[in-house]
């Protein structure tokens, strides 16, 4: 299957400073893939320059096996929702729905008017009066309904309350049942991805920093506890990612594809939370080394 | 039908959860051989998740042959848990409690008892899982 | 596209059509009269000798308010293409960036430079339409003054083959407004920013505006030169600078309904004629018909370089390709830059 992006030795410079560095990733299809990262990581950059919206400093990218927007066929197979959801504010949602309908042959109009009742959005209202969720929720359909196979949403539900964040992820992954669709999802909260994302990129400074289904990413991280060790001590097949330690205790998540033995450890599972924020963690602090810390662990054991 | 509910919190994979459920309601009767499961769009529309996880659920209660894909209609539910494990049940509900009395009588109050059991199930998950 | 083109330019166009049926009415209001006016000058039938009556048909004209109409004409046709550069040229692509909406409507299957170039063909052909409709109707509308200004034989401000009025009459707004619109549009590719892209256009357009007259339109064809005797007693100007006692003087030349482009006095060498001025008119005792007559004797010719009226209509032409040649390599520059640029 071709992959559903493919970026290698990727990157994007503004000036002096590289927003996006020696990214190099192959995102399979027919996955929710969650992008995770704190605010200027450079997750809009990727998304950017997966739509076509930017063109690389350095690097390649190839989407759905072809350069981004580059005819008229790829641009109909990759949906896209901005930041913020730019609509048209004087259009209505009818006239919003006409129009993307005119500019794309596939459009599914049927889908597009249920769904929008659905929602219970009034056609003849003018985009700019409609809530947040509203709003998000009309150009998801809007990108939807042009039946794409892959869905690029550049934080979508940052700026939603709870249950409009509910209802668009309910629509969203109803759709990707329905259609089969690829979904790139961008946020720099780990919680809206926990549900839906089955394969997870982190991205911090610029850089990726793993990669990866998420089933696989959870059952070779160990988060394993003992006495106090240097971390440079344990196998190479077991990298740490990150350490802390006190007098008499170590506690470090490792990353190993078989399970720790080693009975002077205790290992357990962390979720996808922790993990993320180890690897955020890691990113701005550098390689683990020996930390002193008195007091708690900085992880928490959550099973 | 059976409707689905996922506890976010309780520590359990979701896919677990989905066929938790799904043996639960065969044993309590909600669930009968013939009956349809909800589609996986249904699921992943109702529950906000990720449609492989229920594919996932949905292929792991095959391969234990409670329920068959039929393509292009559903999947449907194919053994009733009833009949045969209420007898296995009865008598692990008679261990279970002569085991807890023991534990009351050497002095353990229901937090710890409680606390043992969760370790207990927890390390038997996880050597299940790898 | 092109419902969407629509949508996103209904608003200007029913600015533009009630505009439009604004100007038709006062035209329409005052137009009768001014016929009217000018049937019963006679000037219709006149073939020769016909300046004093248009004289003073022009007189009349200028108490009126038809006066007033003829110039918020040619002020409207100079203002509307700059207008229709500000107004529909500059936000059309810079406002998606500045709403962000170019992130909505370049995701469609259609390619963003299939997006510009549908839009700047459609409101072009609305531009020129609009622009070319207005210019017809006060065309029509200034029609007897125009001939009035002709007959007159003199080359007054009323002449419409020269600046100021050729731009404003004829067909050449039509492609000044061609050529504003892709310049707007073109401005807000680049700058992205739809106000700086106004100002931007307003600059570049008004420069061109000004200097098309001064530096192109009088070589558009190679102008006619002629030469005539200098007659002092009938010369427009006789001017003595001091010191260094040169003399400048000018004669009169007319040539109805011509653009005269220069007037030189030539000695018979050929050479143009500054001096040095003799003492019949430097002298303050000496009186002006000796200066007159000492000039006279000099067999000063005058060498003018001028557009006959009859060549109104080719130098239009010329004029409306320039600016459509113009328009049209801008438009391509946009759609080239909007594909290439991605920042």
């Amino acid at each position: 299957m071709t992959a559903a992006i493919e970026a290698r030795g990727l990157g994007k410079q503004y000036g002096r400073r590289w927003a996006l560095t020696d990214c190099t990733l192959s995102i399979p299809a027919g996955h929710v893939v969650g992008l995770v990262g704190p605010n200027g990581a450079g997750k809009t950059t990727l998304i950017n320059l997966s739509t076509g919206m930017l063109a690389p400093t350095a690097g390649s990218i190839a989407v759905l096996g072809k350069q981004p927007a580059s005819d008229p066929g790829q641009l109909a197979k990759v949906g896209y929702v901005a930041q913020d959801t730019p609509t048209y504010s004087g259009m209505s949602v009818e006239d919003h729905l006409r129009f993307v309908a005119h500019m794309n042959p596939a459009w599914d109009n049927g889908m597009a008017v249920k769904r929008v009742q659905q929602l219970g959005l009034d056609l003849k209202q003018k985009a700019g009066k409609l809530s947040g969720g509203q709003r998000a929720q009309l150009a998801l359909t809007l990108a939807i309904a042009k039946r794409p196979q892959l869905l690029m949403l550049d934080e979508p539900i940052a700026s939603l309350d709870p249950l409009a964040r509910r209802e668009f992820l309910q629509i969203l992954m109803e759709a990707t049942a329905e259609q089969e669709l690829s979904v790139v999802m961008s946020s720099h909260l780990v919680a809206d991805l926990e549900r839906v994302a089955d394969y997870l990129i982190v991205l911090v400074a610029s850089r990726v920093q793993i990669a990866g289904e998420v089933d696989n990413l959870l059952a070779t991280h160990h988060l394993v506890t003992g006495p106090r060790r240097d971390p440079d001590a344990l196998p190479l097949s077991q990298r740490v990612i990150t350490a802390s330690h006190t007098d008499r205790q170590s506690t470090m998540l490792v990353r190993s594809d078989e399970p720790v033995v080693d009975p002077s450890w205790s290992a357990s599972q962390i979720d996808l939370e922790d993990l993320v924020l180890a690897y955020m963690g890691q990113a701005r602090d550098g390689s683990p080394g020996m930390t002193d810390q008195v007091g708690t662990k900085v992880l928490e054991e959550k099973r | 039908m059976i409707e689905f509910h996922l506890d976010s919190r309780s520590g359990v994979a979701p896919y677990l959860q989905l066929i938790q459920q799904v043996r639960q309601a065969l044993r309590l009767g909600l669930l009968r051989e013939g009956d349809q499961l909800p589609t996986v769009k249904e699921v992943s529309g109702a529950l906000a998740i990720n449609p492989n996880t229920v594919l996932k659920a949905y292929r792991e209660l095959e391969y234990e042959g409670l329920a068959a894909a039929k393509p292009g209609v559903g999947t449907f539910v194919t053994k009733t848990l009833t009949d045969e494990s209420i007898a296995a049940h009865q008598q692990l509900a008679k261990d279970l409690l002569c085991w807890y009395r023991e534990a009351r009588a050497a002095g353990l109050d229901t937090e710890s008892i409680d606390g043992i059991y969760r370790q207990t199930v927890r390390s038997a998950l996880q050597e299940e899982a790898v | 596209m092109i419902w969407l083109s629509w949508r996103q330019f209904r608003t200007q166009a029913i600015v533009a059509g009630a505009a439009l049926v604004a100007v038709a009415i006062a035209l329409l209001a005052t137009g009768p009269h001014l016929a009217a006016m000018f049937d019963n000058s006679g000037l219709a039938t006149c073939r020769t000798g016909c300046a004093t009556d248009a004289n003073n048909f022009i007189n009349q004209v200028r108490g009126t308010n038809a006066d007033l109409i003829f110039f918020g004409g040619i002020i409207l046709l100079y203002l509307v293409p700059a207008l229709i550069g500000l107004f529909w040229g500059a936000p059309m692509v810079a406002r998606e960036f500045e709403a962000g909406t170019f992130r909505l409507a370049w995701n469609q299957s259609v390619t963003r430079s299939r997006w510009v170039a549908v839009k700047l063909g459609l409101i072009s052909l609305a531009a020129l339409a609009t622009t070319g409709l207005l210019s017809l109707m006060i065309s029509l509308w200034s029609g007897p003054l125009y001939q009035a200004a002709q007959k007159a034989g003199q080359n007054t401000f009323n002449n419409k083959i020269g600046p100021p009025l050729f731009g404003a009459t004829g067909i050449a707004p039509v492609g000044y407004a061609a050529f504003a619109f892709a310049l707007g549009v073109t401005a807000g590719v680049l700058i992205r920013r739809t106000i700086p892209a106004m100002a931007v256009t307003l600059v570049i357009f008004a420069a061109v505006q000004i200097l098309m007259p001064i530096l192109i339109q009088p070589h558009l064809i190679p102008p006619v030169q002629a030469t005539a005797p200098f007659n002092a007693n009938q010369a427009n100007e006789i001017m003595i600078t001091s010191p260094g006692n040169t003399i400048t003087v000018v004669g009169n030349y007319s040539h109805p309904g011509a653009w005269i482009l220069s007037n030189k006095t030539i000695t018979p060498s050929g050479r143009v004629f500054t001096g040095p001025a003799a003492r019949a008119c430097t002298s303050s005792s000496a009186a002006p018909q000796q200066c007159s007559n000492w000039l006279n004797s000099l067999h000063l010719r005058q060498l003018i370089s001028y557009q006959p009226a009859s060549r109104f209509w080719p130098l239009q032409w010329l004029e409306l390709g320039i600016y459509l040649v113009l328009a049209v390599g801008l438009g391509w520059l946009s759609v080239w830059q909007v594909r290439r640029r991605r920042a």
